[in-house]
């Protein structure tokens, strides 16, 4: 599988390229949890992060004028561990400059075409999230009702939702989403879910016509998320600004600080191409492909046997 | 009571939720890549035996619950509980009718069962996988049928009955499956 994909690059002339694991910055993004580990050399002590994605180096490279680049590397995230998760696992990623999201969209669906031989996908289907949302559901994601929403809760046997999400937004579509849409999703066929909630941002850009969507991304088969893509958020101050948002949240949920990309946003500053990238897991791609239930039965060793 | 996180979430782990002991069956990791974590959680009500599902954020807590299986002796019945030992200790328990409930129909005196403790009173009774019972009435069989073929309703020492072949005769000592309540094999005395 692994050849077949960097066949694909190559021959699209896409550079394959390879960037640190260990990082002196962290990820930000507050539901992910990073590993830190500690570089010495007396006198120096000092900390060094796993990467969680190696999204922030591929844009340095991109901001360099790589061109456009794909990785298949580690990322490590700490404390995720189940049938769709291992805290160490293998990703695809890759950057598309002059790519808007509908022709990455295009090039998710070549790729997949490619390594789904055995068990042809029928037709790729393309469908925002607010459409998805509202089919499986009946609510309307972008305009939040905690009335409705704690109505629908309770007329599907989700009580626990109402005490569990609040009047947080982002919980409850997040809480939906994952147990009453996504199992649905990509029966026998790819499906991209594009358009997102501005609340799930990421580092998304805002929709040109519509300020209430954000330019993301995500791949699902038989209900599992395989992956996620964005056109690139490139307005460094914009950036800064979900940055420290999201340091902020951290701090209210007592979470490890973070270390802010300051060579990111330098990267940014200096400009980054419009690009749109994209990063899936490998490890659940493989359990698909070969139709596995558990992402252990295509891990020589999960973490508990690591 | 210990408490346990969602990361603890095992089969068979005891917890009280909504303040009953519940059992763990399955518990499902569930994290959309760049959201929330959840534990989506099959659990087991051990009162009322009905199964749920239940979401947590990953991470959230539950109390432990004191609930123990324990080998004891089925001792009598007094018309209105029936009487549990544990062999090594002597230590005598008592469950009514609501509590043993089908399990009665497989409870012969001094067999062994196993009795759930929850704060060290029963909470439900399990009969063996297998246990040996007589057969106080069936209609006789007739001479040459083998195994196969339909069978015939026989009313065990219990009280319990049971589908056997038809050469299975009346005061003979039978093996059953509490699980399925089938009918197992004949055994010798």
């Amino acid at each position: 599988m692994l050849q077949a994909i960097r066949t694909f690059f190559f021959e699209r002339d896409v550079l394959e390229v390879e960037t640190p694991l260990l990082s002196q910055a962290s990820g930000t993004d507050p539901q992910l949890d990073f590993f830190s580990t500690v570089y010495r050399l007396p006198p120096i002590k000092q900390p060094l992060f796993l990467q969680t994605s190696p999204e922030f180096a591929m844009k340095r490279l991109l901001a360099s004028g790589s061109g456009a680049i794909f990785q298949i590397c580690k990322a490590f995230r700490n404390g995720e561990v189940g049938r769709f998760h291992n805290p160490e696992f293998t990703m695809l990623e890759w950057y598309r400059p002059g790519f808007d999201l509908a022709d990455l969209m295009d090039e998710i669906t070549a790729l997949f075409a490619l390594l789904f031989t055995e068990h042809a996908l029928q037709a790729t289907q393309r469908v925002s999230y607010q459409a998805v949302f509202k089919h499986y559901t009946g609510l309307d994601p972008l305009v939040f009702s905690y009335v409705d929403y704690c109505a629908y809760a309770l007329a599907n046997a989700l009580p626990e939702a109402i005490s569990l999400c609040g009047n947080d937004q982002a919980l409850w579509l997040d809480f939906i989403f994952s147990h009453q849409v996504q199992p649905h999703l990509g029966r026998q066929a790819l499906c991209l879910v594009y358009n997102f909630p501005a609340c799930q941002s990421s580092l998304a850009r805002t929709h040109s016509k519509d300020s209430r969507v954000v330019e993301r991304v995500e791949l699902f088969l038989e209900g599992v998320e395989l992956g996620n893509g964005y056109y690139e958020l490139t307005d460094v101050t914009e950036q800064e600004w979900r940055f420290n948002k999201e340091a902020h949240q951290r701090q209210q949920r007592s979470l490890p600080a973070s270390v802010k990309d300051e060579r990111l946003l330098a990267a940014l500053s200096a400009g980054l191409p419009d690009c749109s990238g994209v990063a899936i897991g490998i490890d659940r791609l493989l359990m698909l492909v070969s139709g596995r239930s558990s992402i252990r039965d295509v891990l020589a060793f999960p973490v508990d046997r690591a | 009571m210990a408490i346990f996180s969602t990361n603890e979430f095992k089969a068979g782990l005891k917890i009280m939720l909504d303040n009953d002991p519940c059992a763990i069956i399955e518990n499902e990791f569930v994290k959309p890549g760049k959201g929330q974590a959840f534990n989506r959680v099959k659990i087991r009500n051990l009162k009322t035996g009905r199964v749920i599902e239940r979401t947590f954020k990953s991470g959230d807590t539950l109390e432990g619950a004191d609930v123990v299986d324990v080998e004891m002796q089925y001792l009598y019945n007094d018309g209105e509980y029936r009487h549990f030992m544990v062999q090594d200790t002597f230590e005598q328990y008592q469950a009514d009718s609501k509590i043993v409930g089908d399990a009665s129909l497989w409870l012969k005196d001094q067999d062994f069962c196993t009795v759930t403790l929850w704060n060290d009173v029963p909470l439900a009774v399990t009969p063996a996988n297998f246990v040996e019972l007589s057969i106080v009435e069936t209609d006789p069989g007739v001479r040459g049928d083998t195994s196969g073929g339909g069978g015939k309703p026989a009313k065990l020492d219990t009280g319990a009955v049971v589908r056997v072949p038809l050469f299975v005769q009346q005061g003979e000592l039978i093996k059953v499956d509490t699980r399925t309540g089938e009918y197992i094999s004949r055994v010798k005395e």
